[in-house]
């Protein structure tokens, strides 16, 4: 446990001494926050949802948990010091794990900021429901944190940052679209059910509205257990070669 | 402390280090010696757990490295050959972080930092950000970090190339320092190197040990070892048959306008070279030492393992 801290800590303070996490964390606020007021303007403020917020804020965090995670483990292999991560006495899971929870702590601060968005309505007395919102934030973490997992899987495979975040963009909107094509006209019906499944955005949906799907949760869970899993026998792949 | 025994690495087909045996000691200084591509870094990767060895076994501290790597990692500083380094970070920063990777309390870590940072001769860039430091400097750096936590056993990667000289000797002589407490492994392609920090040497070559002996011993592995280089003006057919006649001399040869005279290390025939030449009337231009080089030594080793076998 105190390893993954250690490297988590590092990690970190590592995204907040570079630029990109705050430019990041800026552009998140920018868009989401005119989407969200944009909502409410065009239904001329007779609704107190975070709908508008909620169109886009899913795709942003996809993107964003590319970037953020693109040099995740990828520059550790090309700085070298990979070397001296593995030969220090840590397990490979509590390196995977430390990458993990620092980049997650990171998606976890760009949604926290985006709370005033709902307290505006409690501010101006409009008694917002909070069921759908709270869960609202609780489908967007896991969706978050599944990015993560998979873009730090991707950016153990090269040691390219760019190539790492434009591979990682590429699986995570597939997986995201992946329901567009599951319910198109020509799919054989058992076919896309299937397809489906293991869509992103089908068990995103739901969270919005203000259920909490215990298959969403599992599948999001699994989705990032599957993917630290693959980084650490990746890592562990390196040492036979 | 190290004790390696049949280890072998294949890369695909390549074969880079074919069943080697060892041991080192405690307290000792080791030099591993080879030219490039000799496998000595793939060795003391292994050794380090970073890699697998395709079979054989090696053990830190009596615990094998690809069984038991998390255990006996702990004993272990290592600096590889790149010397990585996180080039965003502060001196101070990647230290700390090492230090408490590697089990270092926050308290004793402070106290570390300060004795590294004095030992390497990095007082004055300790809160400076690596990226901006100069390459002698960064050296000193991934020394610093492989000593931080204390451990028994240092293994390092050729500690000294693509330093300048005086670093190179300030290297050295922490290399020498440090050798008071901990065993030592280190690589390297220059020989004087293994002369100057290590006690003992192990020469590996395509990936087997063709020689290990202490450094005193070495020179008598290299019987004929002395070089001469001299410039004559004069008949050179009747130059080489007289110098061939002076005691001592083992053989003279043309290495375009030079000479070289060769002879047992024992033996020192400047004097009657000079005499011989300048007796005979011709002028003696010059005449030098040429140091051995690396691959005349492997050369003559591999040459002897051969007629051995």
């Amino acid at each position: 446990m105190k390893n993954i801290r250690v490297i988590a800590g590092k990690e970190f303070r590592g995204y907040l001494n570079s630029p990109m996490a705050y430019i990041i964390i800026c552009v998140f606020l920018l868009v989401t926050g005119t989407f969200f007021s944009n909502y409410l303007k065009t239904i001329s403020y007779t609704d107190t949802t975070i709908k508008g917020f909620l169109q886009l804020a899913p795709v942003l965090l996809l993107l964003f948990g590319a970037i953020i995670t693109m040099r995740s483990l990828s520059e550790e292999k090309k700085l070298g010091t990979w070397e001296l991560l593995l030969t220090s006495p840590v397990r490979d899971a509590e390196v995977v794990m430390g990458k993990f929870f620092a980049a997650v702590g990171i998606m976890a601060i760009m949604l926290v900021l985006t709370m005033y968005y709902p307290l505006l309505f409690a501010v101006f007395k409009a008694h917002p429901d909070w069921g759908p919102i709270w869960t609202s934030y609780l489908g967007l973490l896991l969706l978050g944190s599944a990015a993560v997992a998979i873009g730090i899987f991707v950016s153990s495979l090269t040691n390219n940052q760019i190539i790492a975040a434009v591979v990682t963009g590429g699986i995570l909107f597939a997986l995201w679209y992946l329901n567009t094509i599951a319910t198109a006209n020509y799919m054989p019906k058992a076919l896309g059910q299937v397809l489906n499944y293991f869509s992103l955005k089908y068990h995103s949906d739901p969270f919005g509205i203000g259920i909490i799907d215990t298959r969403g949760v599992i599948y999001y869970l699994s989705l990032i257990a599957l993917f630290l899993y693959a980084t650490v026998r990746s890592l562990e792949n390196g040492r036979w070669n | 402390m190290i004790k390696v025994r049949n280890l072998t690495k294949y890369y695909g087909e390549r074969l880079a280090v074919d069943k080697i045996n060892f041991d080192i000691g405690k307290g000792e200084i080791v030099g591993l010696l080879g030219p490039n591509a000799a496998g000595k870094t793939t060795t003391m990767r292994m050794l380090t757990g970073f890699m697998m060895p395709t079979s054989g076994d090696a053990f830190i501290a009596d615990c094998n490295m690809a069984t038991d790597s998390l255990e006996g990692r702990k004993h272990i500083g290592y600096m590889p050959e790149s010397v990585p380094l996180y080039t965003d970070m502060t001196v101070r920063d990647y230290l700390d972080f090492f230090a408490r990777l590697r089990g270092v309390d926050r308290t004793r870590t402070k106290k570390r930092i300060v004795d590294v940072v004095t030992l390497c001769h990095l007082e004055e860039y300790v809160d400076s950000i690596i990226g901006k430091l100069s390459r002698g400097f960064r050296q000193r750096v991934g020394l610093a970090q492989a000593i931080i936590h204390e451990p028994e056993v240092l293994i390092l990667d050729e500690p000294t190339v693509g330093i300048d000289p005086i670093q190179v000797s300030q290297t050295r002589s922490v290399i020498k320092e440090l050798g008071k407490e901990h065993t030592i492994l280190l690589s390297t392609h220059i020989l004087p190197e293994v002369s100057m920090t290590c006690d003992r040497v192990i020469i590996i070559h395509k990936g087997k040990i063709i020689a290990e002996d202490r450094i005193e011993n070495l020179s008598a592995i290299m019987k004929g070892a002395r070089r001469l280089r001299i410039e004559v003006k004069g008949p050179t057919e009747q130059i080489v048959k007289r110098l061939q006649r002076i005691d001592g001399v083992r053989k003279v040869a043309r290495e375009g306008n030079y000479l070289i005279v060769e002879s047992p290390i024992t033996v020192d025939p400047r004097g009657q070279i000079t005499e011989t030449i300048v007796k005979s009337g011709w002028t003696l231009l010059s005449i030098e030492s040429v140091e051995m080089s690396l691959e005349d030594i492997f050369l003559q080793l591999t040459k002897k393992e051969e007629s051995e076998q």
